[in-house]
């Protein structure tokens, strides 16, 4: 397996079990371990743990809305004023999980470079 | 090279962080708020309604029961179980309403809000609402410890739900505002007590009224604002023989009113909180039994302030709505009895001018000086150091206004005498009622009720009908409390109560029927002053003629007259105003509209038009008619509809009808029924150029809102009901009949209940608001009332309250 699919695998499976003790950003968490241990190269140290948590909260969001007939996320789309869309909602929150593991991926890159001289 | 970009991925991780984790202005945190595993998406459910829970301190089993409309049929072994359960229950569905309304009542919204909420805390505090709240306990620990025992299981049922809550699944609002239930407590009742004091008891106009007289003096005062109208329907029938009574009215002592000057006074509630009830006898109904009503007319919010619920124990089995916070069910019925309220209106405020010494310790009274008590309310600001706000209390309540709020006398203030003050045990006469077996007993939980008076319609499976109007009453003299008094003259004070039991009532009256719709209580015969200052004049009227019009009454008849939309004070006007108004000068536009409202029948249906074009009309002659009383440096106050018309029929030349502005005019009610129609047909076709149409329920726009604000994402709207205030169907565009119940006298009792909202407070639920389309159609829910803890086919879901072992 490429480094890429471990990472990714790797970034997802820490963020599930670590969300059973940690807040949200536990995310953050899990991207950067497994970027300490996992080092990728180029953007893929940006995008691997974004797509990574990108799959895991606009999944776990769309059971759990699709489930409810979108009732809340309808809602909420309205109150944070983005047209009272729930797919937008859920693709908002993808992004904003994805984003926050990406550039913790990059942190977690950059102190394997510093400290663990990994390239 | 590399620690340099180190450096700048930290940074940028940690703002990252930073940024999801805060919450900035009115956006909550982010990352906490949409995380699936959390936040909101976690609230993308309805509340489960099966299994087994533990709950420490039940001593027995209890079977909740949920309907198709998540009523919960509770079935606990004992009263202290069903209460503990009725609190879990109440907690589960309705959390952040139930303690939000407390943070409300308490002045404590500061706290979730900030700075924006501190003049309403600040008002809140000086009411004395949590002074009143701790005298309700006082009064209890020492009169009643069972009522308060029951008051600590429903808080221990409320903190069972609390304690076993994960935060991942606090109601969305928690998340929104970013904080976090704290634990109930009797106190907390007692607050949510003192709330519905303020919502039905918390009306007043004296500092406003003192304004008035100062400016027009007493003549055209009373002109304005009489004691009585030409003509009274009220709650306890005209012909009713009153000489049993043998405590005579407090005798009028010298004493004036205190002329100053007041220019601004303290927010108050809503000036349409009222209701309707009425109830007729097993001779006057078509089956045979009794048929009671009751529809409260409350500000229409989401979740609603109603939760129904069924509550029995083997000894008695209520069925109704209760209100989150409060014990028992408020408005509803048993195996035997049914009952309901209305507001009875009473001006149980009065206000005291307050003279200080120098350094504001002491106040003048009898000629001597007396300590005041010092209350310092502490508010917490979100984001900001503790608000420390002193409050004066004298022997008559707490000096509302004074150099710190309101007004910048050092040295006088004004106190609040408010019945609400004087402790008492309102929990206990719904605890009564809900076991009650008959009259006798409906008169006995009657006894512990003090405040907001209340009209308390009675119908029995016996065939009887009741009405007791109900409250602890100052034996006032004549025109006491109506203005400003003087705080240091004793004979100010109140001197004595009425005696309950002369307190105004009826039972089996001749009619064949009981009615109460927050009009006068009694006609001018009743030996005790029961002056108010906004007594209802309209939908008393239209509901006596109703059960006058035929011999026998149905179910089907009282669905009807909830949903009457009659406009009689409409009626009453437009015909007078269409045949003295000059028509000549009317544009081809201004015809058209004159036109519609000829056409009129004077309903508020939806599809009207005539309706919104006498909201207009009226809205601009009633503004022009009082400018006399509009200005920016006094608090003043306008007579009522009633009077209003009363004076533009009888009194078409006064100096009032003059409008101040046009000094080289003198107008008279003809000219100002043209003028308010001219302008309001120019309004008129604004809005018919903007929305299309100004029929009914467009331009009215009935609303529902969410208790945040109106947050809009949470509340609903346009919703197509017709009505208006002072109509039987009361629905105006956010208040209006917020429960609406039938219970026929059958054994056990029929009962139709339906409410504009949901049983769930949780915005995710589709219990959340499913109610509001039937409700707006005036149909109304069967209540399933169950005999037994045995499931019958519309359970859709059982749970069970299970002791905690090993405690």
């Amino acid at each position: 397996m490429s480094k890429n699919r471990i990472n990714f695998i790797a970034t997802l499976g820490l963020a599930i079990l670590l969300s059973f003790v940690l807040p949200w950003w536990s995310i953050m968490i899990a991207a950067l371990l497994s970027a300490l241990s996992i080092p990728l190269q180029k953007a893929a140290v940006f995008f691997i743990p974004f797509l990574a948590i990108v799959v895991f909260w606009i999944l776990y969001c769309f059971i759990l809305s699709s489930a409810n007939d979108f009732i809340l996320a309808k809602k909420i789309a309205q109150l944070l004023q983005i047209g009272g869309n729930p797919y937008l909602l859920i693709l908002l929150t993808g992004i904003i999980g994805g984003v926050a593991a990406g550039i913790s991926g990059i942190l977690g890159k950059q102190l394997s470079v510093v400290f663990l001289h990994k390239k | 090279m590399k620690y340099v970009t180190l450096v700048i991925t930290l940074v940028l991780t940690l703002t990252i962080f930073y940024v999801l984790n805060t919450k900035m202005g009115s956006l909550p945190p982010l990352g906490q708020f949409l995380n699936p595993v959390s936040g909101i998406w976690q609230n993308e459910t309805d509340e489960s309604i099966s299994g087994a829970v533990s709950i420490p301190g039940l001593t027995d089993k209890v079977t909740v029961h949920y309907d198709e409309q998540l009523i919960p049929h509770v079935f606990a072994q004992n009263e202290h179980d069903l209460y503990k359960a009725q609190g879990y229950i109440t907690a589960k569905h309705r959390l952040w309403q139930l303690e939000f309304q407390t943070h409300a009542a308490a002045g404590r919204l500061s706290e979730i809000f900030g700075e924006g909420a501190l003049t309403y805390d600040r008002t809140e505090r000086r009411r004395g609402m949590g002074y009143g709240a701790e005298q309700v306990i006082a009064y209890m620990k020492q009169h009643d410890p069972e009522t308060l025992g029951f008051m600590q299981d429903y808080a221990d049922g409320v903190n069972a739900y609390i304690d076993q809550l994960h935060p991942n699944d606090y109601p969305v609002e928690y998340k929104l505002l970013d904080y976090t239930p704290e634990r109930w407590s009797i106190k907390k009742s007692s607050l949510l007590l003192m709330y519905m004091t303020k919502t039905l008891a918390g009306y007043d106009d004296d500092l406003e009224y003192t304004n008035v007289l100062r400016l027009i003096g007493k003549e055209n005062f009373d002109l304005l604002f009489p004691d009585f109208f030409d003509s009274t329907d009220p709650v306890i029938p005209s012909n009713t023989d009153w000489s049993f009574i043998d405590v005579p009215q407090t005798p009028l002592p010298a004493s004036k009113a205190v002329l100053d000057t007041i220019p601004e006074t303290i927010a108050k509630p809503h000036p349409d909180n009222g209701s309707n009830n009425w109830a007729i006898s097993d001779k006057k109904s078509a089956t045979g039994n009794a048929i009671l009503a009751n529809d409260p007319h409350l500000s229409l919010n989401l979740p609603s302030i109603w939760f129904v619920m069924q509550l029995s124990t083997p000894s008695h089995n209520a069925f109704g709505a209760t209100i989150p916070g409060a014990l028992g069910v408020i408005s509803g019925f048993n195996q035997h009895i049914a009952w309901g309220e209305t507001n009875a209106t009473r001006d149980v405020i009065d206000w005291y001018k307050i003279k200080f010494n120098d350094d504001r310790t002491q106040y003048r009274y009898d000629n001597q000086w007396k300590d005041v008590m010092v209350r310092v309310e502490d508010i917490k600001v979100k984001g900001r150091e503790n608000f420390k706000d002193t409050v004066l209390y004298t022997h008559h309540g707490p000096v509302v206004y004074d150099v710190n709020f309101k007004s910048d006398n050092e040295r006088s203030g004004y106190a609040m005498r408010w019945i609400a003050h004087d402790g008492g045990n309102n929990q206990k006469t719904f605890i009564e009622l809900n076991k009650a077996k008959n009259y006798d007993d409906y008169v006995n939980a009657l006894q512990h009720w003090n405040a907001p008076a209340q009209n308390f319609v009675f119908a029995s499976t016996q065939g009887n009908i009741a009405l007791w109007i109900q409250g602890k009453f100052a034996n006032k003299w004549e025109g006491q409390g109506k203005f400003l008094m003087d705080g240091s003259k004793p004979e100010n004070d109140w001197q004595s109560y009425i005696p309950k039991r002369f307190n105004a009532h009826t039972k089996n009256p001749e009619r064949g029927f009981v009615s109460s719709a927050n009009q006068h209580p009694v006609d001018e015969n009743y030996p005790y002053y029961v002056f108010n200052d906004r007594y209802e004049t309209y939908r008393n009227r239209v509901i006596n003629d109703f059960f006058a019009s035929k011999e026998t009454f149905s179910v089907q008849d009282f669905k009807d007259l909830h949903n009457n939309n009659y406009n009689l004070k409409a009626a009453e006007l437009v015909p007078y105003m269409l045949e003295h108004m000059e028509t000549s000068s009317l544009s081809e536009d201004e015809k058209t509209i004159y036109n519609e409202i000829k056409a009129w029948d004077f309903n508020n249906d939806i599809n009207e038009v005539g309706p919104s074009i006498w909201r207009q009309w009226y809205g601009k002659l009633y503004t022009m008619l009082w400018d006399e009383l509009d200005s920016d440096t006094m608090a003043l106050t306008k007579p009522k509809t009633y009077q209003t018309i009363y004076i533009l029929k009888n009194y078409g030349n006064h100096e009032f009808m003059d409008i101040v502005e046009t000094k080289d005019k003198t107008e008279t009610a003809k000219d100002l029924f043209l003028l308010a129609f001219k302008a309001a047909a120019k309004r008129l076709k604004e809005i018919k150029e903007k929305d299309g149409d100004y029929t009914w329920a467009n331009y009215k726009g009935t609303h529902i809102g969410h208790l945040l604000q109106g947050l809009p994402a949470f509340s609903r709207f346009d919703i197509p009901i017709g009505g208006d205030r002072n109509i039987v169907n009361a629905t105006s565009e956010d208040h209006g009949p917020s429960w609406r119940m039938i219970v026929e006298m059958t054994s056990p009792p029929t009962g139709l209940g339906i409410y504009p909202g949901g049983q769930s407070g949780n915005p995710g639920s589709k219990y959340y608001d499913n109610f509001i389309d039937d409700w707006a159609a005036g149909t109304y829910h069967s209540l399933n009332f169950m005999q037994s803890d045995q499931k019958t086919t519309d359970i859709i879901g059982s749970q069970t309250l299970k002791p905690k072992q090993n405690e």
